[in-house]
């Protein structure tokens, strides 16, 4: 069995640790046009780097550097962000049972919950695994940001991110955050939703207000859904 | 950008976490409210898309942007790994910028 103090030791883990560092070093490159687009944006490199390091949620990141980019005030930049910092806190209410450990522990267990540990560890069978994929890729992820971030912020006005399309890797980034999501009905519905609400009132409201208006967007959960007793033939994996 | 921006920031993207790591863990919320709160990140991480591929500030527009968001959304659908996609979104931007498409 699992051999609790080194679980990545354990051969059953590979895959876990394999499909992490992958994740990290794609993190990594990622953090890199943060780092960039961050400086270019008007932050000093320890700000860009303290951001990384205390706030670790990537789309909240981009998302408040993007709106001050644009000239958007603080107090919008901040809503924004935290709309969708609000998200970990869903993850954690899985997390916060699975987790275990003494206070320390658990306060950084905490700062690592976000997106990739979440559904890394969820997509394990075990407890002791669960928890092991949980620390693995939460770990890989926090080193890689950071490290990405440094070198991001560092390269920063050396690189014009205009030139390199690194405007553009944020939506693309974002697009393949928000593909999983689309899956079911009502994400896809939401996310049509939200991206309606934002785009219109984009030309009438402050730079970041929109974003924040979208995450109405999510009313569309409210209903219970309709029971799923005929299943339809080749359903969607 | 502000110094209260980032310590704000961190403060309240921690909060958030901590809040469902250490006091709501134990309960369950009601199924309306956990349905809602699940579809944040397709509600929001959309407008994110929309909003970095067509507004510039306040304005509107179709630049060469659009080209490499496009790329993007191909790759996925062919599932290409996360890294590629976003690197073909901007190459194929940069490219369209230099044959002059802005």
């Amino acid at each position: 069995m699992t051999d609790p103090r080194h679980p990545w030791r354990d051969p059953a883990l590979r895959p876990v640790v394999t499909a992490s560092l992958t994740l990290a070093t794609a993190v990594g490159v990622f953090a890199i046009s943060f780092g960039v687009g961050a400086v270019s944006a008007g932050a000093s490199v320890a700000q860009t780097c303290a951001m990384s390091l205390l706030v670790f949620t990537g789309a909240s990141q981009l998302s408040a550097i993007s709106v001050i980019g644009a000239g958007g005030s603080t107090a919008s930049a901040l809503g924004g962000a935290l709309v969708l910092a609000a998200r970990n806190g869903v993850y954690a209410l899985t997390m916060g049972r699975r987790i275990e450990g003494r206070l320390p522990t658990r306060l950084v267990a905490a700062q690592f919950t976000i997106d990739e540990s979440t559904a890394m560890s969820v997509a394990q069978d075990d407890p002791v695994a669960q928890r092991a994929a949980f620390w693995i890729t939460g770990g890989c992820i926090y080193l890689f940001w950071n490290l990405g971030t440094l070198i991001g912020a560092l390269l920063g006005t050396a690189v014009d991110p205009v030139t390199f399309g690194l405007d553009a890797a944020f939506p693309a980034a974002y697009v393949a955050m928000v593909w999983p999501q689309l899956r079911t009905p009502r994400g896809r519905w939401a996310g049509m939703l939200g991206a309606a609400i934002c785009i219109s009132l984009v030309p009438v409201l402050p730079v970041g207000v929109p974003i924040l208006c979208a995450a109405l967007a999510v009313l569309v959960g409210i209903a219970p859904e309709h029971s799923t007793s005929a299943p339809r033939a080749g359903a969607s994996t | 950008m502000s110094w209260t921006l980032v310590l704000v920031l961190a403060a309240g993207a921690y909060a958030c976490k901590a809040v469902g790591f250490f006091v709501l863990a134990g309960r369950t919320l009601p199924p309306a409210v956990d349905r809602c709160l699940s579809l944040i990140p397709a509600a929001v991480v959309s407008a994110l898309v929309v909003k970095d591929t067509f507004a510039s500030g306040q304005d509107l527009s179709i630049d060469a942007r659009v080209l490499g968001v496009g790329a993007a959304v191909i790759a996925l659908w062919r599932r290409a790994p996360f890294v590629v996609v976003v690197v073909i979104a901007a190459a194929v931007t940069a490219v369209a910028r230099r044959l002059g498409w802005n």
